[in-house]
């Protein structure tokens, strides 16, 4: 059933509309998932785990036993223009957490999102990266909840899971306030802004089943599930450009590297050299790789989860 | 008055961003205050005041009137580069750099500006920049100070603006200059005009006057100047929100710094189609307006209006 969360009239026209999708199993009074997105407005990936999550469980409904809400346009006005942050504002909705309900409208618009997910079991905020890098997928966690989420993060089908890594975890975001709140939340990362990977989104949809059969919400089959690295902030190595330029990978995104292989270059299309060779200064797996080809001083270029095994 | 360069950015596709500081005083003195205009596309206004500020302290130092053993840094602009391409935030990842604070010397580029730029104005006593508020519109110019627990109002008085505002920090406010420098000992105060993204002669000028002023009180500048207000210290979360109960187009009636009534009209809200009044936005406490929204456009649930609840000129 589709039911509106929150409307504001904008100024010409139209209402900002922020909708969910919620499905009720046999058991009603059973345990709420909720699966939000679109909280930044150029990330696609969660559009593809809403469609088929809800394809998924309408094909056989007699399986759902709790209440699964989804969220795809938690910033529909973002996602619209493909603009991480709500437009002319030029805010990013995942700072302004949990919001104001006397606040400002965008305040408001945080605050009737907190309030609607309130009281559920389980939250999953399903995130791509950015137009910049792209991401294996994986669950990312802030520290302070580690110990009670990452039981869960663990059934998620994700390649890794990461403590404390990011923004995306940090407080003044949804799931900072949520788990605040005491709704266990997890960010699921993957892919790259304004794209959809359909293979990352069916594994981590694999990976939502599981976890709703795991915590008592889902009697339907499962299909095979692999059981993600943990890795903290220490075991990550960051690789960023030291000159500005334009950086071509030398390597495929998800890729092991052995120390000292090359990653990439970064050209100068001005004078036509090459202005700096990079390589690996640790072995690891390449799970954050440069998509964007134009960098700075300091810009992303890849990440390394450390100490596995090549296999 | 000399150089120094703060902090640079290279770019493939244009020149280099040089932030450029403007010293006054000796190199080996104390040093006493730094202020910081523009790290914001937008915020022309904040550029404005600087320049106007560097202007005085040449002509206060040529006079022998910056004291002895002083150094003052003003650092007009930050992000020149979104000022010429009209962006307010920097680069291609669109990020805000005073929300980027204290920044991280091995980390993405814009936080090794705020590093670059927070190592090189951290050791000042005082930390006074020109800002602008995320939403956009009109304030009385005031005085700004996040309440961190080693704030002081009382220090925020000898600018001599109207008001002294005292917020509390958000996670949101954690990363912005005012903050990290506060946390830093450095006591920092954020000067609010009424525009940025234009040059308001009126409301420039004050704020020229403001810092001055407290340049002088604070025994590093010697000048002779107007008092000023005795300022009128008040809590963010005192003064009263007015918000819009429909969208349409936005006829403000009254301006920052009004007097208003309870019942007064502030504004009209008008349909973009048919153009016929849909709300008349009232006064709902005698008060003095502090923010105003100046967007010809407002969607239902925005601020209109802030007002100081019953206070009077």
């Amino acid at each position: 059933m589709i039911e509106e969360v929150f409307s504001i009239e904008l100024p010409v026209g139209e209402r900002l509309v922020i909708k969910k999708n919620r499905m009720m199993g046999k058991q009603p009074g059973g345990k709420r998932l909720t699966i939000v997105t679109g909280i930044h407005g150029n990330e696609f990936e969660g559009q593809f785990v809403c469609y088929e999550v809800i394809r998924r469980i309408m094909k056989d409904k007699d399986k759902l036993t709790g209440t699964v809400d989804v969220y795809p346009a938690l910033n529909p006005l973002g996602l619209d223009v493909a603009a991480r942050t709500i437009p002319k504002l030029n805010m990013d909705l995942n700072g302004i957490f949990p919001g104001k309900e006397s606040g400002t409208t965008m305040e408001r618009v945080a605050a009737a999102i907190v309030r609607d997910i309130s009281g559920a079991d389980m939250c999953l905020d399903v995130h791509a990266s950015d137009s910049f890098v792209k991401e294996i997928p994986q669950v990312r966690v802030n520290e302070k909840f580690a110990e009670k989420l990452l039981p869960f993060a663990r059934l998620l089908n994700t390649d890794m899971v990461w403590m404390n890594a990011s923004a995306t975890v940090h407080e003044s975001t949804l799931a900072y306030s949520m788990n605040m709140l005491g709704v266990p939340t997890m960010v699921v990362e993957m892919g790259v802004g304004t794209r959809i990977h359909r293979g990352f989104g069916t594994q981590v949809v694999e990976g939502i089943f599981h976890l709703m059969r795991e915590i008592g919400m889902w009697e339907g089959a499962v299909g095979e599930i692999q059981y993600p690295a943990i890795s903290t902030d220490g075991e990550v190595e960051f690789i960023r450009a030291d000159v500005t330029g334009v950086f071509l990978p030398a390597i495929a995104h998800n890729h092991y590297v052995r120390k000292g292989d090359k990653l990439g270059e970064i050209i100068s299309p001005l004078e036509g050299h090459v202005l700096a060779e990079i390589r690996a200064e640790k072995s690891g797996l390449v799970f954050t790789l440069r998509e964007y080809p134009f960098v700075q001083e300091g810009s992303l270029l890849a990440r390394i989860l450390t100490g596995i095994g090549e296999e | 008055m000399y150089k120094e360069e703060v902090c640079r950015v290279h770019s493939s596709y244009r020149e280099d961003m040089v932030v450029q500081g403007y010293c006054f005083g000796k190199r080996e003195a104390d040093p006493a205050a730094c202020i910081l205009g523009s790290v914001r596309g937008n915020e022309i206004q904040q550029m404005y005041i600087c320049s106007q500020l560097v202007r005085a302290l040449k002509e206060l130092e040529a006079n022998g009137c910056i004291n002895a053993n002083k150094k003052i840094l003003v650092i007009p602009a930050v992000n020149s580069m979104g000022i010429n391409v009209g962006r307010r935030f920097f680069g291609v990842e669109d990020v805000d750099i005073n929300r980027c604070f204290p920044g991280r010397a091995d980390g993405n580029t814009i936080e090794r500006i705020a590093c670059n730029v927070f190592y090189k104005i951290m050791e000042y006593s005082y930390g006074i920049q020109l800002t602008s508020f995320y939403i956009e519109g009109e304030f009385v110019p005031h005085v700004r100070m996040m309440e961190t627990g080693y704030q002081n109002a009382s220090l925020a008085n000898l600018f001599g603006l109207p008001y002294v505002m005292i917020k509390k920090p958000t996670p949101l406010d954690t990363k912005t200059l005012n903050y990290n420098w506060q946390n830093d000992m450095t006591a920092a105060f954020s000067v609010y005009t009424n525009k940025n993204d234009s040059v308001d002669e009126e409301s420039a000028k004050q704020a020229v006057a403001a810092v001055l002023r407290f340049l002088t009180r604070m025994g590093i500048i010697r000048y002779e100047s107007h008092s000023g207000y005795i300022s009128h210290v008040i809590l963010e979360q005192d003064l009263m929100d007015v918000s819009v109960e429909s969208g349409g187009i936005f006829k403000g009636l009254v301006k920052p710094g009004e007097d208003v009534r309870y019942g007064y009209p502030l504004a009209e809200v008008f349909d973009p189609y048919e153009g016929f009044i849909k709300e008349i936005i009232k006064a709902p406490t005698d008060g003095i307006v502090f923010f105003a929204h100046t967007q010809a456009l407002i969607s239902q649930g925005d601020v209109a209006y802030r007002l100081i609840h019953r206070l009077h000129q």
